[in-house]
């Protein structure tokens, strides 16, 4: 008895679902192609799919970010930490007022201000939350530990800024404050639904109030699955090096890095033309 | 002018025009960042009463946003159609809600009525209806279009299928147009978000959807949707361009920040004109428009976020688009903060379109970032697919894996199609029909392997078979 029930059972779940016989496209998109339909609905398993893909991204917008243990990753790779906070209280406000995203909270800029500088700071890294506390919490020391085999070992980097409730623009507010000549924030981007943990990097040259994304260069979706670590501290590198030599980040600043890659190594191709 | 408005012993006062009309505005968080919102709900239910007193003849005297600064306030007022107007120039904004809801204001007289409607008076009397009042008044306008199908007819909705690839790559994009197409996708426009700015890339994004088009003798369009000069520079260089996209606002600092004006938008409606390639109608633009894009552009003038995209539908209906899109959440929870806000927002939006003649669709979508999910998707979808929506967007299970925000899916169209009996484009219908998507029930049915398409793929995806 028991196993015709199993059979019966198992054959009317193959007649309810149709299955699209294209899924061997599948190996060139990501995208949620040949999926399947009972009648013209979704499948049970693509329902649940896609509702635990969007339960990692809003975990990740709303989990805080573990700042205790990021800093012990952070010191483990030699670099000095210093916490501060946004003018955005908690996740609720962070998310309905940006302005305040951007923005130290006074007692944080006072703490930055009274920092004894031994000298002044050439490269100065910034880690905010944003909008995913996954990306942060799994690629920052990966990617420092990276940065630390390509930056120039004379550039003096001072504390490494962790800053809670962060938006991008509170880096112009943070290198000010330090006096730092570039600052490199790195924050958790918007997560998708299919990469709940992209990490981007900002680079501002002279950070201070008031720049603009216009006055940046952007390094964005940095994680194993996108943008390699040491991809990205080489691409970071190349912008910083052009940034110091031109004194600029920005529109103003191509990011060639791959274009230079390219002309280095292909001397045989340039020598067949 | 300032207004007053009693209720009981507490008087609320209001500087202007758009104040009251932000004040009256639904709560949203995009009004509280932009500082406009009413302060408490007694004050927001003040300002609507105040409203509904105004006469809609107050909008052409007192203008939001000056004549003198800017462009879409003057096409607003110099495109004014008096006599149009004259049928409703008696009323106020109160009495022009009732008069919506009445059979009076059937399908013909909301038609004739609409060029004497400016987008301050829909965004006004939309500030007084309930969502069944939208979805009510919305329904009984027609708003038709066409270029090689026929777009709006009643008891239709079309989609948009949006194949688009992280790096457009370009089997991936053949891939999801092929399984759009075979989940009865595709008629309101086959539309791509390249992630690249190179023309000759975007030349050949070009060609491999006409090549599908062709190959499959598919009645629809085609539209890339690239910055408006980058489409003029490839029709100068003879891409088989169908429809010319661009975001557009409802300010002219706002377009200004998208680095267009109404100028540039006519050279490029004639440059698409002149290539000829529809074959049922000579509707060539596409837009794309959402609540909070002129505040986030920092030219909002003090104007609540929904009257702004009002006056965007003005900048639209003076081109004559095939299919404008408002997509609705995908700004984020500071404009839109939650599946309530993106809803109303939603609701508002098709209302005022389709009153001021425009061909609505909506971008039923939103970010990880704002409290909402699939079941508010589903609820938009259905309140706007009953309320006539023109079309949606149609992606592979709802994931942009480009844009990185959820939208509605193939599923999601035939779903409307079944509950609301709703059909595709009618010239699309008959291809579906044709290629044995869709049986003579109109209903679509599972794809076989030895299925035409299948057996005959794109040439891009040939190695894959």
């Amino acid at each position: 008895m028991k196993k015709i029930d199993e059979k019966s059972s198992e054959i009317s779940s193959l007649e309810h679902h149709s299955p699209d016989p294209w899924t061997q496209l599948k190996s060139f998109t990501r995208a949620r192609i040949a999926i399947g339909r009972v009648g013209s609905s979704l499948p049970t398993k693509e329902v649940l799919d896609f509702g635990l893909s969007h339960a990692m991204a809003r975990d990740a917008v709303h989990l805080a970010l573990d700042v205790d243990a990021l800093e012990t990753d952070i010191k483990r790779q030699n670099f000095p930490t210093i916490r501060t906070k946004s003018m955005a209280a908690d996740r609720a406000t962070y998310l309905l007022r940006p302005d305040w995203g951007r923005r130290l909270h006074e007692q944080s800029l006072f703490r930055l201000q009274n920092i004894q500088q031994t000298k002044p700071i050439d490269f100065l890294i910034v880690v905010g939350d944003g909008l995913s506390s996954l990306a942060v919490a799994r690629h920052v020391a990966p990617l420092l530990a990276e940065m630390r085999n390509y930056l120039p070992s004379d550039w003096h980097t001072g504390h490494v800024v962790i800053a809670s409730q962060a938006r991008v623009a509170i880096g112009d507010e943070i290198g000010q404050a330090l006096n730092a000549r570039m600052v490199a924030m790195l924050i958790g981007e918007r997560p998708g639904l299919s990469s709940p943990d992209s990490l981007g990097i900002y680079l501002t040259y002279n950070p201070k109030l008031g720049l603009s994304d216009a006055d940046r260069n952007c390094i964005s979706n940095v994680r194993p699955e996108g943008l390699s670590y040491a991809a990205a501290a080489k691409k970071l590198t190349w912008l910083a090096k052009e940034a110091m030599r031109l004194k600029v980040t920005g529109v103003a600043l191509k990011d060639e890095s791959d274009v230079q890659e390219i002309g280095s190594n292909t001397t045989l191709g340039l020598n067949k033309n | 002018m300032t207004y007053r408005y009693s209720v009981g012993a507490q008087t609320y006062q209001f500087a202007d025009l758009k104040e009251v009309l932000a004040k009256a505005t639904p709560a949203r968080s995009g009004d509280y960042l932009a500082g406009v919102a009413a302060e408490t709900y007694a004050e927001r239910m003040a300002a609507r009463m105040c409203l509904a007193e105004i006469p809609l003849k107050t909008f052409l005297e007192e203008l939001i946003i000056p004549y003198e600064t800017d462009e879409v306030t003057r096409l607003i007022v110099d495109t004014h159609d008096k006599q149009a107007f004259a049928e409703i120039s008696h009323l106020t904004v109160g009495d022009f809600r009732d008069w919506l809801l009445s059979d009076i204001a059937d399908s013909a007289t909301l038609k004739r009525v609409s060029t004497g409607v400016t987008p301050e008076m829909a965004a006004a009397v939309s500030k007084l209806m309930r969502n069944q009042d939208l979805i009510l008044v919305a329904k009984k306008c027609h708003v038709t279009t066409s270029f090689r199908n026929t777009i709006g007819l009643p008891g239709h909705i079309s989609v948009r299928l949006q194949p688009n690839h992280p790096i457009d790559d370009m089997r991936g994009i053949a891939a999801s147009m092929l399984d759009g197409l075979l989940y009865g996708a595709g008629d309101a426009v086959i539309g791509i978000n390249p992630a690249t700015d190179s023309i000759p890339m975007l030349m050949d994004l070009y060609y491999l959807v006409d090549e599908v088009i062709n190959q499959y003798e598919i009645p629809t369009q085609s539209c890339i949707l690239t910055h408006v000069t980058n489409q003029i520079q490839l029709i100068e260089r003879g891409a088989p361009v169908d429809l010319v996209f661009q975001s557009i606002a409802g300010t002219e600092k706002a377009n200004k920040s998208f680095g267009i004006d109404i100028a540039l938008l006519k050279e490029a409606q004639s440059a698409a004109h002149s290539l000829k390639r529809g074959t049922v109608g000579n509707n060539v633009m596409y837009f794309e428009t959402g609540q909070g894009s002129a505040l986030s552009a920092n030219a909002n003038y003090g104007v609540d976020q929904q009257t702004c995209e009002a006056r965007a539908y003005a900048v639209a209906r003076h081109l004559s688009p095939l299919l404008t899109n408002t997509v609705v959440g995908f700004i984020g929870p500071e404009y839109l903060y939650d599946g309530k806000q993106i809803i109303r927002a939603g609701l508002e939006d098709h209302f005022c379109g389709k009153l001021l003649g425009v061909p609505l669709g909506c971008d039923v979508c939103y970010t990880n970032h704002a409290e909402a999910d699939q079941d508010d998707m589903d609820t938009l979808m259905t309140l706007l697919a009953t309320a006539g929506l023109t079309f949606i967007m149609g992606i592979p299970g709802a994931d942009d894996i480009m844009l990185n925000y959820q939208t509605t899916s193939f599923h999601d169209a035939l779903y409307l199609r079944k509950v609301l009996g709703l059909r595709p484009a009618p010239e699309f219908e008959a291809w579906l029909k044709k290629m044995h998507i869709m049986d003579a029930s109109g209903q679509v049915q599972p794809i076989e392997q030895a299925h035409h398409m299948l057996q005959n793929m794109p040439k891009h995806l040939l190695s894959a078979a």
